[in-house]
């Protein structure tokens, strides 16, 4: 039998809100909790019932559980949109947490946490204070919890009332799960707090140890992941921790199991007899096989963190890789992983039964899945010598396939193998031949590679034959085409096989570097740094935890000053210090209603050079009288860092500044001397930027820096070739050798200021554009957060706004942009408000500039 | 970090949300709009469980019609959102006597939210126990077994059952009569090539126990492992006796079990809770019993016509039978016309998933059945791209068969007031992923 709840859903449409107030306030008990229920409900199909609040609130003082819990539930969801009232509610809560019956107390503190209004929070304190000294173990695991809830609102009252003391003491308490969620809690605060604040020592750790074994399944797992932070300092401490942490890997929770196996990784590390680590390989192996009998969604996090360990430690699962032979009805996401994890443990003691799967495999319909299969084939024959040595027998298989090559890469590799066996291949001569009938028509790449092996095949079989066929390739490479990279290499064989045929050979035949197949090889501290957090999504992403994730640690208040201090004599006395902005001073600094003591973090960053250099009567003033004021703005990006530099540092960016184009470069002189004589070149590039007047810089002291706006002028040293955004620079001085380094053109710099265009024309100028112009892209790093500021972003980057519409939910932004020479952007964005992910789509003649255009709008969007 | 979540939504296959629940401030509320608009109007959907999308990560998984959304911000664990999902739902289907689809949470969402309330407190799983969270979490709507005596008063010591070391049992049971009821229920996973050879094979199996015991009880299982016994012999130091004994490769145990016991002394003793569970689940790959041979020949005279011949024979002893077997051979697409010829059973052409089905209600051990049909096929134009076939698929199940071997040598149960009980073993063997390449 199950609920009828549904009827709640059902309500008349006409005077809802009304009528649901004159219900609220019955008389009757049951009408009031029916009512309650109607708010939740119509609170789960997302309308507004916020302004019931003090309705609702009123019906909290009852004996009935049931309905308490619902006006609880209703006061998380809206307290904070309804402050002032939200405090109503404080009396209720207070009493409660005093309630003879411990599932109330518990209740109280536990929504009392989820509460976030500040007013509220004050009162918290004390209930909070006695629900952590309960008697019942059931509301101090409960409080324990919410520690971490107060922390996250209010880290400094957490530290005032000494609640990280009372939540440390219950790492004592005689109920493991009292243990297991203070850990959990601790391990928390601990992640946002720069402070040590739980720090394992021996006598938690034999504690934990032993809390591990009454504890509830996810107990063990929080336990578990906070004792991966332990470091053990000798081997035979490692080995103690092992042996109690083993039992784990036959809980039939896998999440149990896989922080069990991260601890004996990570203590293995320091278990120097081999036996013990032989003996620890074995047992791991079957617990990690039988999570692939779990859920798919749970084998795929297991397969991407069976990845992670195979790479450490092959040894594990080296004789387990029919496990992941490929079920028919896996889902994709899951055989892809298995795939990856076969090449892996593919060796030469298994590479006959791998290679049968992956043929089979190759006749899957997944178009995806048979590429990785085909791929994965090439990879094992890479890894494996013994593997490879058979290809050869397979060319004349591949021969007989020509005709059916259809993909001009596939048409290509197919020509390059002729050529490069083609003392191997009787007929290479033939199979040549007949592709040189269609040489005019072929794309370009396998025009190239069709040069070349006719190349290798006359210089392999010098013979009448090929001999005209390549007097044919190269007339028609040099002669009849217009591509430049073909008649240039025809030309430079052509030259090689008139002046010196054996230096041709070299050349042309010259031995291939060996191939190895490093793919999906995790670099080793990084490799180390995933297995750490094995079972996370940090081991699931491949990706070290800070690169997905923005937490801001803070820094306690006690902490500020201690810095404070030391920053002051490094102010005084080195400059660059106060300069980067980014000392510890200044982070720690963010943290409310602290004095701010040093004058450099509450002053603009960029203007303190010049200030200082005034200061302290240096003989170079910074910026002559004659250069355009030294810029200020957002700090640049380093480009050449010191290290490499040898001391110099270089930062710099292009800007767009009054319809002209500069250079923003700034010199850092970390060296031990003067620097002076600096030049700088730009190498061709796609816009043909190149410097418009002559860097202007003086000479630099040791520990000073300069930073100056450069010129630019577009369309001077065009380089040809697909459009791309690499800007490559020189600069030399009187002292050091010539630095090169290489910084991105930010396509936008060249927007014009008179890019707007008059509604009427954008419409017909997006008319008159057939649609192949149009492009789309999607930017989901980005997020608009009002539609105001980030048309004023735009404006600024010289993309105008048009018009806008709404669809559905989503907002559409029309805009224009112009480049020099009359080339304009039409822009449709599509977004959201507040939702990560912006759809951008554009229509432009030219179509080459459309990757570098989705790139600066995703940099500015972002 | 452990956190598992920091908001949980559960959504229609629209997209609309049914229920939802924030558990963390650092995720806003309309974070389910970006799951909505990039992976399930889009291919990702089923692409990779876990996604990210702007700051956040979302992991998710569909059952029945539903979609369970966990959306985290940090760097939470992953194994621990999924279990806990899936736990979840158990507990869901629990409480409202098996059904988990979008109908069921409408009905319930005063329930759902309850319990989510109680289940995970900041985004850390908390017991998930449905006989413990019984004991003071009730619907007038659903039917409890403690409902009738037990609604209006909360149990006094539900809270200190929840946290306590048995926290999967509560006190004070009484039964008239005392029983136990094992179900070895063994699921076989085969992987065959084309050509008959073995590619992969093995049992994956679970115990499932069914306890109605008086008071706090003390249990203890024996089985014909090969080191559960060994283990014994040298502890009674004496020598093993004969008899099959089977090589376990992995087992895992529900929480009740004690592992550190379990890894010192080789036994599994246990506190059960009441009523069902699922006490461990075994998986073996050597000395695997297949309860079927198939023996496939499939022809393809010319491209309009093929003949398939399946010939299935039972290996298992003579006086044991199987039930329900199912043999479901592809076709092609473009199948046009099927006849077909049975020694026993009856076949038919099933267009929707493209294959022959052959279903057998009742097959007697060491005997054979042959399955001969002749495909048409219409041809088609241009498509050149030959069919690439899909394996054989076998459905069955063979009660009073393992196909590992195991075998329940005891079950001893203590209990204080020392009443004696009545245990009650049943075995049963299924196809789990049994295929057959063609």
């Amino acid at each position: 039998m199950s609920g009828h709840d549904s009827k709640y859903f059902s309500t008349t449409k006409k005077g809802e809100i009304p009528e649901l107030k004159e219900e609220l306030n019955s008389q009757y008990k049951d009408k009031r909790k029916d009512a309650v229920k109607k708010v939740i409900a119509a609170m789960t199909v997302g309308k507004d019932v916020s302004s019931l609040f003090t309705d609702v609130v009123n019906c909290m003082q009852t004996e009935n559980l049931e309905l308490k819990k619902l006006v609880y539930l209703y006061l998380i969801n809206y307290a904070k949109s309804q402050p002032d009232l939200a405090i109503l509610a404080v009396n209720t809560f207070v009493k409660d947490s005093q309630d003879p019956n411990p599932l109330i107390r518990a209740l109280a503190v536990r929504t009392m946490g989820c509460i976030r209004v500040d007013k509220i929070t004050e009162y918290l304190c004390d209930p909070l204070q006695r629900c952590l000294k309960d008697d019942d173990p059931y509301v101090r695991k409960t409080a324990a919890i919410c520690v971490a809830k107060l922390y996250d609102i209010n880290a400094e009252l957490v530290e005032d009332r000494g609640f990280l003391e009372a939540l440390k003491d219950l790492i004592s308490d005689n109920n493991p799960m009292v243990v297991a969620n203070a850990v959990a809690a601790l391990a928390e605060i601990q992640d946002s707090s720069v402070r040590p604040i739980f720090e394992i020592t021996s006598h938690t750790l034999s504690k934990l140890l032993t809390a591990l074994n009454e504890c509830t399944e996810w107990g063990q797992v929080f336990i578990l992941d906070s004792l991966s932070r332990y470091k053990a300092p000798d081997a035979r401490e490692a080995e103690n921790i092992v042996e109690r942490v083993t039992p784990r890997l036959q809980h039939a929770n896998c999440a149990v199991v896989l922080s069990a196996v991260k601890i004996i990784l990570l203590q293995m590390e320091l278990i120097t007899s081999t036996d013990v680590v032989r003996n620890l390989c074995k047992k791991m192996a079957p617990p990690l096989v039988t999570l692939l009998s779990a859920e798919p969604e749970i084998q795929y996090v297991a397969l991407r963190n069976i990845n992670l360990i195979v790479q450490k430690r092959p040894t594990i699962l080296a004789h387990e890789i029919k496990v992941f032979f490929c079920k028919y009805n896996d889902p994709i996401y899951v055989k892809m992983e298995k795939l990856e994890i076969m090449i892996k443990l593919a060796s030469d003691r298994n590479i006959d039964q791998v290679l049968l799967e992956f043929k089979e495999y190759a006749t899957e319909v997944d178009v995806d899945f048979v590429r990785k299969a085909v791929r994965a084939i090439g990879r094992c024959a890479i890894k494996l010598e013994r593997a490879a040595e058979r290809y050869e027998s397979i060319i004349a298989t591949l021969c007989e396939s020509l005709d059916t090559l259809d993909e001009p890469e596939a048409k290509a590799s197919m020509i390059w193998i002729i050529g490069e066996y083609a003392e191997r291949i009787d007929n290479a001569d033939e199979l040549l031949e007949s592709f040189l009938e269609t040489f005019p028509e072929e794309p370009a790449l396998v025009q190239l590679q069709l040069l070349t092996a006719t190349v290798k095949l006359f210089l392999k079989k010098p013979t009448e034959g090929p001999q005209q066929m390549i007097q044919a390739v190269l007339n028609n490479a040099t002669v009849e085409t217009d591509n430049p990279d073909l008649r240039d290499r025809a030309y430079i064989y052509w030259r090689l096989l008139s002046t010196d045929p054996e230096a041709a050979k070299d050349v042309v035949l010259a031995e291939k570097p060996v191939i190895s197949d490093d793919s999906n090889q995790l670099d080793s501290s990084l490799l180390d740094e995933l297995l750490a957090n094995i079972s996370t999504l940090s081991s699931v992403y491949h990706k070290p935890p800070e690169s997905f994730v923005s937490r801001v640690k803070t820094a306690p208040r006690t902490d500020d000053e201690e810095f404070a201090d030391t920053a002051e004599p490094g102010y005084s006395e080195s400059p660059s210090q106060g300069v980067d902005g980014a000392s510890p001073s200044s982070s720690a600094g963010t943290s409310s209603n602290v004095p701010v003591k040093q004058p450099a973090a509450a002053s603009p960053p960029a203007a303190m050079p010049d200030l200082l250099g005034d200061l302290m009567g240096m003989d170079n003033a910074i910026v002559p009288i004659d250069e355009p004021a030294a810029p200020s703005g957002p700090p640049l990006p380093v480009l050449l860092p010191s290290t490499t530099g040898q001391g110099l540092q270089i930062s710099a960016q292009l800007t767009r500044r009054d319809g002209q184009i500069y250079y923003d470069i700034s010199f850092d002189n970390g060296t031990q001397g003067v620097l002076d004589g600096f030049m700088i070149q730009f190498n061709k590039n796609t816009f043909g930027l190149a410097a418009g007047e002559a860097l202007k810089v003086p000479s630099l002291q040791p520990g000073t820096s300069a930073r100056t706006l450069l010129q630019m002028v577009p369309f001077q040293n065009i380089s040809p070739g697909a459009p791309n955004s690499v800007l490559q620079v020189a600069v030399k001085n009187n002292q050091q050798p010539v630095w090169y380094f290489s910084d991105k053109i930010p396509l936008h710099v060249f927007f014009g200021e008179d890019g707007k265009m008059e509604r009427t024309s954008f419409l017909e100028a997006w008319k008159s554009l057939p649609d192949d112009h149009e492009f789309t892209k999607e930017f989901p790093g980005s997020v608009i957060s009002s539609i105001d500021a980030t048309v004023e972003r735009l404006a600024a980057s010289n993309v105008f706004f048009i018009a806008k519409r709404k669809n559905a939910n989503m907002d559409v932004l029309y805009l224009s942009a112009k480049m020099p020479r009359g080339i304009p952007f039409l822009i449709e964005i599509t977004a959201a408000v507040g939702v990560p992910g912006v759809k951008c789509a554009v229509k432009t003649p030219n179509k080459e500039m459309v990757p570098l255009f989705f790139e600066t709008m995703e940099a500015i969007t972002k | 970090m452990p956190v598992a979540a920091s908001a949980i939504y559960f959504l229609n296959l629209r997209g609309d949300v049914l229920i939802n629940r924030l558990y963390r401030d650092d995720v806003g509320g309309n974070m389910v709009d970006a799951f909505r608009m990039h992976i399930m109007q889009t291919k990702e959907l089923g692409t990779c469980p876990v996604r990210q999308i702007g700051g956040c990560s979302f992991l998710y998984m569909r059952i029945s019609n539903v979609y369970i959304v966990i959306v985290v911000s940090s760097n939470a664990n992953v194994a621990c959102a999924f279990k806990f999902v899936v736990e979840a739902v158990a507990l869901f289907k629990s409480y409202f006597g098996g059904a988990f689809d979008e109908d069921a949470i409408r009905n319930n969402f005063v329930l759902i939210y309850e319990l989510l309330d109680e289940i995970m407190d900041f985004g850390y799983p908390q017991n998930l126990s449905p006989e413990i969270l019984k004991l003071y979490i009730t619907q007038e709507g659903v039917r409890s077994p403690f409902s009738s005596k037990a609604s209006d008063k909360p149990v006094p010591n539900a809270t200190l059952q929840v946290t306590g070391a048995v926290g999967w049992r509560r006190e004070g049971l009484m039964y008239k009569k005392n029983e136990v009821f094992l179900d070895i229920v063994e699921s076989v996973n085969l992987l065959m090539s084309s050509k008959g050879s073995v590619l992969r094979c093995d049992v994956t199996g679970k115990i499932l126990m069914k306890c109605f015991l008086s008071g706090m009880p003390d249990l203890k299982l024996g089985l014909n492992d090969k080191i559960g016994l060994e283990k014994e012999a040298q502890l009674k130091s004496r020598p093993t006796k004969s008899g099959k004994t089977i090589e376990l490769d992995d087992v895992t145990f529900h929480q009740c079990v004690n592992l550190t016991r379990f890894n010192s002394e080789k036994t599994v003793s246990f506190v059960p809770p009441d009523g069902e569970f699922e006490l461990m689940k075994y998986r073996i790959t050597e000395g695997v019993n297949l309860p079927f041979r198939v023996l496939p020949t499939i022809k393809e005279l010319g491209r309009t016509r093929m003949e398939i011949n399946v010939k299935v024979k039972s290996v298992f002893g003579a006086k044991m039978f199987a039930l329900g077997v199912v043999v479901k051979v592809p076709v092609p697409k473009q199948t046009a016309k099927t006849s077909f010829q049975t020694t026993s059973g009856k076949a038919k052409y099933n267009a929707s998933i493209d294959s022959l089905v052959w279903k057998i209600r009742k097959f007697p051990g060491q005997t054979e059945a042959t399955m001969s049909a002749e495909v048409e096929l219409i041809s088609t134009m241009g498509e050149k791209k030959s069919w690439n076939r899909p394996p054989i698929q076998m459905e069955f199940q063979v009660p009073m068969f393992t196909a590992s071997g195991l075998r329940v040598r005891f079950l001893k149960v203590w209990e204080k007031s020392g009443y004696n009980t009545v245990e009650w073993v049943r075995y049963i063997t299924r196809a789990g992923s049994y295929e057959i390449r063609c």
